[in-house]
């Protein structure tokens, strides 16, 4: 009873009567988990073999040769993605950036700004990705520019970014709003203009707090990449596609699946982590 | 000529009177209290004045010149008048030295070398050398008022109004920053507090101003005010708080 601390976990002595309680319901849950996700388990691997198809299906997506033959050039392929990636995130935090500021002009003689940038995240949230990177991706090169304006690589990017950017735009207006006014009265009893405030007191604090949400939208963006493969830009998941068409296997498209996911998992809970992080701070 | 003067300041917000045409004169070096009850106007008195709201009607004279004036450049007179608010309102994102000199660098554009001692010295003066490179969140609420303080009077302001500093902070704070008012009492700064702290009003002020019902109701040096008042509303509220 003395020194708690140097009893070994177990119902012992020296726990105390809610600790002891506690410990035997802890058990318990334990257990009761354990023993339920050790029947589903069994039940997928016991009951899914069984379906008239399996031998098929595990032909034609989980075929280890196709596999180890072909994830090397996916992962090349992927290299793609992430280019696309790397050149449209800068371009997308700072039009997202642009806009949000945009909807916040005070001034009446900058009211079309403050007009524009509710129109253009009206419409770029409005519209599926993939419509975007149609219109945009088969539209602008009908003009008939001159190489490069007439790449897929520049179009597709584009319409990334024109959609994220509107997304990223509403995520950082939401976190300009979430600063208390108190900030700018502070601020501005000082003496700074509107402008300074937002430069040196509002938008610092307003990022910070939205880091979390936006780094969800860039983990979006990174699968989304994958749409551009319908304009013709060679990436991952149409390299899955000409491998499919070669070697008459779908594996192919299970292997890329498991290069995504070995990206966005940590990438999402990292994105978690600092989102909780962030809710304790503020509580 | 009085420092600071206002006539006949009305304010409302929507059906909300909250200024019901308020006269008021301050005098250089003078330390004026405004007392009453919760919501009798005396934080939008101070709000106004430092013209984070604008007035209905009426004038504020800062030496004589209309600064109530409609359509008039309020930052170059905010700067000249420094307020510190209940809840602080420090910017939590930059240390104690960062928030008292970011005014002073993009307003008086003012070097961050040039700044250095004369920034090291404000917080020494009211103790709080070993903390400017805290953050906020790091100081206690009484430190965090008075670093406040030290913001406001970074600017070098003219005037200093205090709009209740103590009401949030833990009763054995209040001391530090009341200790804070009393020195800058002594230095001669003019001082506009709203304040619950009557003690403290009573020691210091050159002058006390009961509002009631967003009028000032009476006013006059704290021994009469608070020893001899003449309204029967002053008699019940002194009541309350004493």
């Amino acid at each position: 009873m003395t020194d708690q601390t140097s009893v070994p976990r177990g119902s012992a002595p020296g726990l105390t009567r809610r600790q002891a309680y506690e410990q035997r319901l802890r058990r318990r849950s334990n257990t009761l988990a354990a023993g339920s996700t050790l029947a589903v388990v069994l039940a997928v691997v016991v009951l899914v073999p069984l379906a008239p198809g399996w031998d098929a299906v595990k032909r034609s997506f989980f075929n280890g040769q196709v596999f180890a033959k072909t994830f090397p050039g996916l992962l090349d392929a992927f290299l793609m993605n992430v280019a696309i990636f790397l050149w449209c995130a800068p371009i997308i935090a700072i039009l997202g950036l642009v806009i949000a500021l945009f909807r916040d002009v005070r001034s009446p003689a900058l009211y079309p700004l403050r007009l524009f940038g509710a129109i253009y995240t009206d419409v770029f949230r409005g519209l599926p990705v993939i419509l975007v990177i149609y219109l945009i991706g088969f539209g602008v090169p009908g003009l008939g520019l001159p190489r490069p304006w007439n790449s897929p690589y520049v179009w597709g990017s584009l319409a990334l970014i024109l959609v994220y950017a509107a997304y990223v735009a509403e995520v950082i207006r939401s976190g300009i709003d979430s600063i208390h006014h108190s900030q700018r009265a502070a601020a501005a009893s000082l003496g700074l203009s509107d402008g300074e405030t937002m430069r040196y007191v509002v938008l610092p604090q307003a990022i910070r707090n939205v880091a979390p949400a936006n780094m969800n939208l860039f983990i979006a963006l990174q699968k989304d990449v994958a749409l551009l493969s319908f304009i013709g830009p060679v990436e991952v998941f149409r390299q899955a596609g000409v491998y499919k068409s070669l070697l008459a296997n779908f594996t192919p498209y299970v292997g890329a699946a498991v290069i995504f996911l070995a990206l966005t998992i940590p990438a999402t809970r990292y994105a978690d982590y600092l989102m909780n992080k962030q809710r304790r701070r503020q509580s | 000529m009085a420092k600071l003067a206002l006539q006949s300041v009305t304010k409302s917000f929507g059906d909300n009177i909250v200024c019901r045409g308020i006269d008021l004169s301050v005098d250089e070096g003078e330390m004026v209290c405004l007392i009453g009850a919760s919501g009798s106007g005396k934080s939008t008195l101070l709000r106004c004045i430092n013209l984070l709201e604008p007035i209905d009607d009426g004038r504020i004279l800062l030496d004589g010149v209309d600064i109530s004036e409609p359509g008039l450049d309020p930052q170059p007179i905010r700067a000249r008048i420094g307020i510190v608010f209940q809840s602080f309102n420090l910017f939590p994102h930059m240390t104690a030295a960062e928030n008292v000199m970011l005014a002073p660098r993009r307003v008086l554009g003012k070097s961050r070398e040039t700044l250095e001692a004369p920034v090291k010295a404000l917080f020494d003066r009211f103790d709080l050398g070993q903390r400017m490179q805290h953050y906020p969140d790091q100081l206690s609420g009484g430190q965090q008022q008075r670093v406040a303080i030290i913001r406001a009077l970074a600017m070098q302001p003219e005037i200093m109004l205090f709009d209740e500093i103590t009401s949030a902070l833990d009763p054995e704070l209040v001391g530090e920053v009341l200790d804070v008012l009393r020195q800058l009492r002594t230095e001669g700064m003019t001082m506009i507090l709203a304040t619950h702290e009557m003690a403290f009003a009573r020691e210091l002020a050159d002058k006390v101003c009961f509002l009631d019902a967003s009028r000032i109701l009476e006013e006059g040096p704290p021994e009469t005010l608070f020893s001899n008042p003449r309204e029967d509303r002053t008699r019940a509220f002194l009541k309350r708080v004493l």
